[in-house]
Parts: C-alpha cells; sequence; structure tokens
C-alpha cells in the first residue's frame, strides 16, 4: 500500500496560525467553497466538474433491462465509482483504500438512497423491461474533497442526461432514436449534494478543505442536503467528537451554500441547453 | 540555437566547434546499442525527456546545453539544491523525501561542524534545504547540508517556520535565473526569505501571515498560467491578493 507522505510540520505550524487569523492558504474565507466549473461533453449525461483543481467526469448511460421479480414496476440506478491513480499516485488499481470506500459508500447513500431519481419513471413494461442507468464517475485530480466533487458531477449528469424515448403498444416496445423523437429527461425528485467541513482543534470549521488541510485537520464532517432545507445524510467517520451546537451550525450554513450550488448548476445547465440542439422538428 | 522541440530518444546534433560540451538535465551520451549512422569518432547525444532544447555558454568556451520541459517528477542530478522532508531517522542519518521516486539519504555527519560526538538532531516533519552529492541511476540518492568546497553551511540547513509551495520544476529553475523578474518585483512589496529548491519546491518566510499567502497565491498563480510573467501583472496580482 503507498503511503502518503505527510507535509513537513512547518507546514502545519502555518496552517493553524493562518487559520487563527481566519485566513486561509488559497485566500478563501473559513467557509468559502473553491470555484464551481462545468464542462460538458458532446454526449447528454457527460459532465466533468472541477472544484478547485480537483475535478471528477460523470458520465451517465442507460439500458434496458429485466426488472426484479420482487419489484416489477422499479428501474436500476448503478453508480460505478472507482479510485484510480489518475487522481493521485496513492490510490491503486484493483485495491481499493479506505477514503475511496468511504466516497462511494456516501455517494451511493446520498444519491441512490435519497432516491434523487424516480425509479418507478424508469420502467417501460411492468415486469418485463424497464431502464438501467449507469452512472460511472471517473476521478481525475485529486486536489482535495472528491466527495463534494463527485456528488456535483453526478447530479449533474443526471440532470444533463436524457434518455431515449419509448413507445408501448400492447406487449410492443418501440425506442426511437434519437433524431426521430426527442429525448426525455429523467424525472427527478431533489438534487442531493454533499457539503465536507473540516474541524481543527478549538477553530471554526472550515467549507471544502483542500487536500492539505484535509491531511492536517482533526476531524470531517459531511453533510448532505437539498434545496428543500433537508438533511439527507450525516456522515461523521472519526475525528473530534462535536457539539450539538456545532453541528448545528454547519447545518444552517450548508443550507444557503446548497442553494447557491443548485443555482449555479441550472445555470450552467441553462447556458449548455442554449447552445445544444435536442429537440427535432 | 533556435528552440527546437525534443522528444525522448531524439538524437541531439552538437556543434563540433566548442571545445568542450556540458550536458545538462535532459541530455545523455546514448549507450548506442544502436549504432549512429554516421559513426565516426563523436559519441551520439539523445534526449532523454520532452521539451525545448536550451543553451547557454559556460566556462571557458565551454558551451552548456540542457532541454526545458515542463514536467513535475523531479528526478535527483548532481549538485542541484532540494527542500527535503525528514521523514524518518537511523543510527547513522535520516531518510528524506524529494518528492522523487527514492527516498534520499542525509547522512548525520553532513553539516557543517558535524562531528562523531556533535551532530545536529534533527525531528521527523522537519524541512531541510540540501545539495544533492550523489545521483546514480538506480541507486538511493545522497544529499548533504554543507558546501563540500568550504565546508560551511552557506544556507544549507534546517528551515524554521515558513511555508513551502510546491510549483513544477520548470517554474523553480525560472526562479534562480537572475535575470528572471519576479523575485525582485515581489521584493519592493514584500519582505521575505526564499530558498528555491529544484525539486519542485519552494520556501519563504515573511513577516506576516497574510504576506506569505500573497506570496504563495502569485507563486501558484505564475505555474498555473493566470499570473504572467511580468511586472506589471504580479504587481498588481500582489496588491490584489494584499487587500
Amino acid at each position: 500500500m503507498v503511503r502518503e507522505i505527510d507535509p513537513p510540520s512547518i507546514q502545519k505550524e502555518f496552517l493553524l496560525a493562518a487559520l487563527a487569523e481566519g485566513k486561509r492558504l488559497d485566500g478563501r474565507l473559513p467557509l468559502e467553497q473553491r470555484k464551481i466549473e462545468f464542462v460538458f461533453g458532446e454526449e447528454l449525461g457527460n459532465v466533468e466538474c472541477r472544484l478547485g483543481k480537483t475535478a471528477v467526469l460523470a458520465q451517465v448511460t442507460a439500458s434496458i433491462v429485466k426488472p426484479r421479480e420482487d419489484r416489477p414496476y422499479e428501474g436500476f440506478l448503478l453508480i460505478n465509482s472507482e479510485i484510480g491513480p489518475m487522481a493521485s499516485s496513492v490510490y491503486e488499481n484493483g485495491r481499493s483504500s479506505d477514503s475511496e470506500i468511504l466516497i462511494t459508500r456516501l455517494l451511493e447513500k446520498s444519491i441512490r438512497r435519497t432516491e434523487a431519481i424516480d425509479r418507478e419513471a424508469l420502467c417501460i413494461l411492468a415486469g418485463e423491461k424497464v431502464w438501467q442507468l449507469r452512472l460511472t464517475l471517473h476521478f481525475l485530480s485529486d486536489s482535495g474533497n472528491l466527495l463534494d466533487c463527485a456528488s456535483l458531477a453526478s447530479m449533474m449528469a443526471l440532470k444533463h442526461f436524457r434518455k431515449p424515448d419509448v413507445e408501448v403498444i400492447g406487449d410492443e416496445v418501440i425506442i426511437h432514436s434519437p433524431e426521430e423523437r426527442a429525448p426525455v429527461p429523467l424525472a427527478i425528485h431533489h438534487t442531493p449534494l454533499c457539503l465536507t467541513f473540516a474541524y481543527f482543534e478549538n477553530l471554526s470549521p472550515i467549507l471544502d478543505p483542500t487536500h492539505l488541510e484535509s491531511t492536517l485537520c482533526s476531524g470531517t464532517l459531511t453533510v448532505t442536503m437539498n434545496a428543500q432545507r433537508e438533511i439527507c445524510v450525516l456522515s461523521k467517520a472519526g475525528g473530534t467528537p462535536l457539539s450539538v451546537e456545532e453541528i448545528m451550525g454547519v447545518v444552517r450554513v450548508g443550507v444557503d451554500k446548497v442553494r447557491d450550488m443548485v443555482k449555479i448548476m441550472d445555470e450552467a445547465l441553462e447556458k449548455d441547453r442554449e447552445n445544444r440542439v435536442v429537440e427535432v422538428r | 540555437m533556435s528552440t527546437t522541440l525534443v522528444l525522448p530518444g531524439d538524437s541531439i546534433p552538437l556543434p563540433s566547434s566548442s571545445k568542450s560540451v556540458v550536458l545538462g538535465p535532459g541530455l545523455a551520451a546514448s549507450s548506442s546499442r544502436i549504432p549512429a549512422p554516421s559513426s565516426d569518432e563523436a559519441p551520439s547525444v539523445i534526449s532523454t525527456k520532452l521539451g525545448l532544447m536550451s543553451s547557454a555558454k559556460g566556462k571557458e568556451r565551454s558551451e552548456q546545453f540542457w532541454v526545458e520541459g515542463r514536467s513535475k517528477r523531479y528526478i535527483p542530478a548532481q549538485k542541484d539544491m532540494v527542500l527535503g522532508t525528514i521523514i524518518a531517522r537511523h543510527a547513522e542519518g535520516y531518510r528524506v523525501d524529494l518528492g522523487s521516486s527514492q527516498m534520499a539519504q542525509l547522512d548525520g555527519l553532513a553539516f557543517e561542524g558535524a562531528t562523531k560526538r556533535s551532530k545536529p538532531n534533527l525531528k521527523v516533519g522537519t524541512l531541510v534545504y540540501a545539495r544533492v552529492a550523489l545521483a546514480n541511476r538506480d541507486m538511493e540518492p545522497e544529499i548533504e547540508c554543507f558546501d563540500p568546497n568550504t565546508g560551511k553551511a552557506e544556507g544549507y540547513g534546517e528551515l524554521k517556520n515558513g511555508l513551502v509551495v510546491s510549483c513544477s520544476l520548470h517554474l523553480c529553475r525560472h526562479l534562480l535565473n537572475p535575470k528572471f523578474i519576479i523575485l525582485p518585483t515581489l521584493a519592493a512589496t514584500i519582505p521575505f526569505e526564499i530558498a528555491v529548491g529544484l525539486n519542485g519546491r519552494v520556501w519563504f518566510k515573511t513577516e506576516t501571515v497574510s504576506e506569505s499567502i500573497a506570496l504563495k497565491r502569485v507563486i501558484e498563480g505564475l505555474d498555473s498560467g493566470d499570473i504572467k510573467p511580468e511586472k506589471g501583472d504580479v504587481d498588481r496580482a500582489v496588491k490584489e491578493y494584499l487587500a
């Protein structure tokens, strides 16, 4: 297992001194995120999300499969997230590190288990044919906070994706090609997004930690929320214990942040829609 | 000589006029498994990395050649000044991370005035400024914290306080060039102490935290290309970051 080399001790001293003055090494405020950028691919459902120097590429594809016996009306959403050495040399292929498992589990929880996608809307013919969505995440570069970036990329890809229009006549299913009929967007209930906070002893929490900050912090807390002020997931894997007030404090901050993020997503989608030809005449 | 792009394995034509030729980073004498077409007497030289060919006049009519690339991974070379972090200590010395593929060895006696009885006691995690004493392929490099010509520290040794920034090797090499205007421009507004390692690390120390952060952001901005290495651009960035 490749172990990452700890940063020199002066780095920690400086970081703590700066945080005590309320300053961060990249000039951000403690509760400020890095700049969010979206790059859309040629296909629908192909989105790269950048959070500073962290980058994750998400790709959604759909295929038609037979549903499960006990749930004949439900489609599937599969999430593939494997962190390879492209993100950073500490990740290895085929061997998942602890942080990778944590990211995968949290993504699963915050996108699949929160029912962000209406799975019953993926049904084509009950008990016979349903859509299976596959969300593949490629972690391109790890500069800290891969999870938030991955959740943004995933939700953006799902919002951007459109599945081919289908027509059911009796028992027969006709799939229309995109040239024939405009593909239809997915039914999305809400947009859960992850926000990661890092804690340092005796200091106020910071949002969206960089790689250095997350290696030096005493603990992190991830909340998944949506724009409707609902907490979907709250995860704290180890680290220093926190009081109720501290957790409530970041949740209140998170509400506003998630709203802003959803707004940025909608604006980016709107911009992309203007430059893209989806409708067929 | 005009700037030409070379790829790893390209053979480099060297002018025969100059007396001696110094090969810098990115160039190697070919081990000539495949004999060069015109295999007369001069051994052929090949490039070992991608980049632009550069040359300069050296001492006593010799000419220096090297390849300038945009790589980020450091390959140790003798006489390079480097910044390393101590990651382990053992009976005779320390193991130091330089950001290269192998750890470097730092002998406990490789300090100014160190003897068997009195040698510096450095903790794990200490940042040191050192000079590469030995760098052979397939061997762990060795570094030392004194100048072997004078036996004095000459600025090498433990660095206390301050901040380290990683950047591309290309930028580090430029920062050491006295004609490169960035450091004089920065020094006009922010007084600082700096140590540039050729392994892609820069250490600096200033009076206040915000000055350090401004310096860090300027160096990172130069590296990513957001700030152009021009006086006006740097001045504007410093003013903005200090505000």
